[in-house]
Order: structure tokens, then C-alpha cells, then sequence
């Protein structure tokens, strides 16, 4: 990647995760974890994981962000008109953020930082080398997560199981109900392809 | 390196080309095919100077559809309903027509082509993890639907746009699962290596190509296509009976005009799926590099640049064939009951899906054809 494009994507990068926190709507800062997610898949698929990139993509931004969509609809989140929070929390918060901003600056202006330019084996990356790996080294992690994966399918599922009598009868509107009950079904919906 | 780019260039906008005429000939076909499907007359009343008339010509309606409506639909007021979010709401349609816009150049139109001694691929970019990246682009299309709805600022928006997004993130799965058994099948990402996997013939006359390997995932990949399009019989987002008009409800102008030809982009991106995977992308059936081998052992010698030019009629021919398809489907059925749908794909194409996969594992595994 040419550096101008590299420092121009970097830039985005946080001026987008910037914008998750600094936006008051929910679905702006949204739609801000997704440019950043998507920035970040570039750097991946730049870098040549350009499987790891794309699993990005169609996990993250492609998915999880859709389920993070509907708990947003479902809750009903709206703009927050003014200022949040505890002041405990507001000092805490900077008392943290200035510990960062001072690691971060530290760390940075270490004299023994270098920069080294590691240089791939061709097919890294790629869907085989990726497969090779995960189904000979990490062979029973994957299955195990696998299993673990499963688990939560099943327990969500369960969770989200209600008895048909409450399904929408409680809510005056039937037409909330309607909504209430398309976007449940989609996010169950969503949960399901996200752990798949 | 520049001749390279040049070229890539020229290829990627000549793919977004081709589907925005296919899409500007599934826009002619809606409204004068289904004219012709349901025995209506249809649109024939526009005319320039009524030459065509005086000539004797019949009106095809060709000066309506393409001409009169786009340029109402582009000069109409650029509506923005009061409470709406004022740049959502400009952004949304574009959200929506990007990704479709982007996946064309993914596309296999051809094989190589030399010219001036030159071999260029018949292909925008030769992503070898090409099956991944359509998997990312098709599931960003969610977000211009989602936010258009949400953006509104009106309720029938916003429930034509959770049904979208409900739609399409179930038929993705869907549809992930018979792209996954196409290439299981062909053991690459790569499209260009999938249709060349597709040449040759069985016993002596039938196409190697992926229907006659995988006919359940190409039935699949149709059901979920037409359902991530968005079209009858899939139209519940937009189902004018119940929602107005769904998600784009409250738009007007040229971002209405946006989400429409969204919609018949991507139709015409499934059907260019469709052929790459199922009907051979750009092989013409026995036509190798030298020429015919007609089944019965005739010959036909054809040079090597008809070659190469056949495999785009053929590409062209099939994705066309596909196009019309699914637009006598749209004219066909009705559309689903919102369970019916989710039914539909959840409890039918999912767990067929899976069963396909296991299948295509086990046939691999037995057969011992994985490399």
C-alpha cells in the first residue's frame, strides 16, 4: 500500500472510531464502527490476510453490525439531547483517558522502536494456508470453539423461546406488535448467521 | 504496469456497463414483458414527432419506459420529509446501489483475450478469494435498504425496512451455503477458475458444466437470489398492498430512481452468478480453444480471437437468458405471506443448504477428486 493511501485510510480509521463515541445518534455511531471496520478490513486484505479481511467484512461489518442495527430498533434508542452521566464517571473517565493519551505518548517516543518490514512467504494469507493451519496445528481448538459455538446457538434459542400466549398479546398497538415480533424474528435471525 | 491498469480500468466499467444496461433492459422488460405475460397492450403512447407511426412502425414503448420515465423521475422534486434524517436520508440510496455496483467487477465475462501480442483476462480483477469477496459485498447490501427505512422517518418505512433486512440477512445464509458447495465442487475461490473448470464435455456431448453437478444449488442460489433482489415474489419490503412502498416509501426523484435500479442490478448480478457458477460463465458448449469438437467426432476450426469474442456472445446470451427467467417468475407468482417467507427460508433452503454441502463432501471424499 503507496503511504499517502496507508496515512489517508489511518486517518479515516479514527476519525471514524472517533465518531462512535462522539456521535449522539445510536445509528450514526453505527454506521461509524462499520467505515472503521471496513477501513481496518482494507489494512488486512493490504497486508495480504486477505481471507482474515474478508471474514471481516462478512462477519463484522456484514453481520454483527445488522444485529447491532436491531437491538438499536428494538430498544428504540434515540439521540441523546444532552449530557450523560455520573460525574464520578466523567472524572474516572478522563483520569483514564489521560493515563492512555500518556502510555500511548511514552511508548511512541521510545528510542529502541523500530520499524521492521517482514516480507511473506507467497501464500500467506490465503484460504489454504489458512485452512492448512487450522485443520492440522489448531485442529482441536477449532472443533472445541465449534462445540462452544453451538452452545450459545442453543442457549440463545432457548432464551429467546417464549411461551405462545405473551407472543405480542401484551402491547396495546398491534402494529407495535407486528414490529415487535418481525424484529424479534430477525434478530434471532441475525444471532443465528453471526455464531454460524 | 500502466497498460495492466489501463486495461482493468476499462474492463471494471465495462462490467458496471453491461449491468446497468441489463438492469435498463429488465426496466424495458418489466413494464412492456409483463404487458405481453399478462395480455395488456402495455406502454406505447410516447412518441418523438409520431415518426414511427407515420412510418408504419409499432410503438414499443420503448420512448416511454427508457426516455419519458427516467427523465420525469430525474427532474421531479428531490423530496425530504419533515423529522427525516436529512443525510441518512440522501446517503441511503447510494449505501444501496454501491455494493451491487462493485461486485460486477468480479465477474468473469470471458477468457483471455491477446491483443497486439498482449493476453489480456477477460475479468475486472482476478481476486483469487473471489467467492469470499461476493460473499462481503452482497451482505453490505443490507445497510442502504436497513437505513432508508430508518431514516424516513415514517413507520411504513421503517417496517419495509426491518422486513428487508430480515429478508436478506436469512437468504444470505442461504445463499453462502450453495456458493459454498459450487466451490467445494470446483475446489477454488477464484471465478475465472470455476468457469474453466466448467469446460469440457460428459460422455461425449453433455457440458461439464455446475446445473448438471450441483442442480439443488443452483436452485438454491436462484430461490435466494431472487429473494436478496427484492422482487416478486420475495416483494415484502416493498409490497405496495401493505407498505405503501416499503423502505423507499418516502423518496422521491432520483433516489427512488436509485433504489428501483438498484433492485434490477442486482437481478441482473444474480443471473450473472447464476451463469458463472451453474451455466459455464463464458463456455460455449464443445467449443475449445482451436475450435468445435462436435459430439460424433465433427470439427470445426475457428480462429483464435472468434474464440474469445464467441465466449462473451455466449457469457451475454446466457446472462440475458437468465434475466428474462426471472422476470416471466416475477410475472408469475404471488407474492409470499411474511411467514411463509421466513419458513421458506429458514425450515427449506437452509437445512437443504447444509444437506447439499455434506453431500458434496461425501461424493469428494469418496470419489478422492480433492487435490
Amino acid at each position: 500500500m503507496p503511504p499517502f493511501l496507508y496515512l489517508f485510510l489511518g486517518a479515516l480509521a479514527i476519525v471514524s472510531a472517533l465518531g462512535v463515541v462522539a456521535q449522539r445518534n445510536p445509528i450514526h455511531s453505527l454506521l461509524s464502527l462499520i467505515s472503521t471496520l471496513l477501513i481496518i478490513a482494507i489494512f488486512f486484505i493490504a497486508e495480504d490476510a486477505v481471507v482474515v479481511g474478508f471474514l471481516q467484512i462478512i462477519v463484522y461489518a456484514g453481520a454483527i453490525m445488522v444485529l447491532f442495527l436491531f437491538v438499536i430498533w428494538l430498544l428504540n434508542l434515540q439521540a441523546e439531547i444532552g449530557p450523560t452521566g455520573h460525574v464520578v464517571l466523567k472524572v474516572f473517565g478522563s483520569l483514564g483517558a489521560a493515563a492512555l493519551a500518556t502510555e500511548l505518548f511514552l511508548f511512541l517516543g521510545a528510542p529502541h522502536l523500530e520499524v521492521k518490514i517482514f516480507h511473506q512467504p507467497a501464500g500467506y494469507g490465503s484460504l489454504a494456508s489458512l485452512a492448512n493451519t487450522l485443520f492440522t496445528d489448531y485442529l482441536v481448538s477449532f472443533e472445541v470453539t465449534s462445540v462452544l459455538l453451538l452452545a450459545a446457538v442453543v442457549g440463545s434459542v432457548a432464551l429467546a423461546r417464549r411461551i405462545p400466549n405473551e407472543t405480542g398479546e401484551g402491547s396495546s398497538d398491534p402494529r407495535a406488535a407486528g414490529l415487535i415480533r418481525d424484529a424479534a424474528a430477525a434478530t434471532a435471525a441475525t444471532s443465528r448467521r453471526a455464531q454460524g | 504496469m500502466t497498460v495492466e491498469l489501463i486495461a482493468g480500468a476499462i474492463k471494471a466499467i465495462l462490467m458496471i456497463f453491461i449491468g446497468l444496461q441489463l438492469a435498463i433492459f429488465l426496466l424495458y422488460f418489466e413494464r412492456k414483458g409483463s404487458a405481453l405475460i399478462q395480455d395488456r397492450i402495455g406502454s406505447n403512447r410516447a412518441s418523438i414527432t409520431g415518426l414511427g407511426k407515420r412510418l408504419g412502425l409499432p410503438n414499443l414503448g420503448i420512448i416511454n419506459t427508457l426516455i419519458a420515465d427516467p427523465v420525469k423521475l430525474f427532474t421531479k422534486e428531490d423530496f425530504i420529509p419533515d423529522g427525516a434524517d436529512k443525510f441518512l436520508h440522501t446517503l441511503a440510496p447510494f449505501l444501496a446501489l454501491f455494493p451491487v455496483m462493485i461486485t460486477f467487477v468480479i465477474i468473469p465475462f470471458g477468457d483471455t483475450i491477446s491483443i497486439g501480442g498482449r493476453v489480456f483476462d477477460l475479468q475486472a480483477t482476478n481476486l483469487n478469494a473471489g467467492a469470499l469477496y461476493l460473499l462481503a459485498t452482497l451482505g453490505l447490501g443490507v445497510y442502504g435498504v436497513a437505513i432508508a427505512g430508518w431514516a424516513s422517518n415514517n413507520r411504513w418505512s421503517l417496517l419495509g425496512g426491518i422486513r428487508a433486512t430480515a429478508q436478506m440477512i436469512s437468504y444470505e445464509l442461504a445463499m453462502g451455503l450453495a456458493i459454498v458447495s459450487v466451490v467445494m465442487t470446483f475446489g477454488t475461490l477464484n471465478l475465472q477458475e470455476i468457469v474453466r473448470g466448467q469446460g469440457g464435455v460428459w460422455f461425449g456431448f453433455l457440458p461439464r458444466w455446475g446445473i448438471f453437478m450441483q442442480p439443488l444449488a443452483f436452485i438454491l442460489l436462484l430461490t435466494a437470489g431472487a429473494a436478496e433482489s427484492k422482487r416478486v415474489p420475495f416483494d415484502l419490503p416493498e409490497s405496495e398492498s401493505e407498505l405503501i412502498l416499503g423502505y423507499f416509501t418516502e423518496y422521491s426523484g432520483g433516489k427512488q430512481a436509485v433504489f428501483m435500479l438498484t433492485d434490477l442490478a442486482e437481478q441482473a448480478l444474480i443471473a450473472m452468478l447464476l451463469t458463472t457458477f451453474f451455466l459455464g460463465g463464458w463456455q460455449v458448449p464443445w467449443l475449445m480453444r482451436d475450435g468445435f469438437h462436435f459430439p460424433g467426432g465433427a470439427f470445426l476450426s475457428v480462429p483464435a480471437l472468434a474464440v474469445s469474442l464467441l465466449g462473451i456472445v455466449a457469457f451475454l446470451v446466457k446472462v440475458l437468458a437468465l434475466c428474462i427467467f426471472l422476470g416471466l417468475v416475477r410475472w408469475t407468482l404471488p407474492r409470499f405471506r411474511y411467514d411463509q417467507l421466513m419458513k421458506l427460508g429458514w425450515k427449506g433452503l437452509v437445512p437443504l443448504g447444509l444437506f447439499n454441502v455434506m453431500v458434496t463432501a461425501f461424493v469428494i471424499v469418496a470419489t478422492g477428486s480433492v487435490q
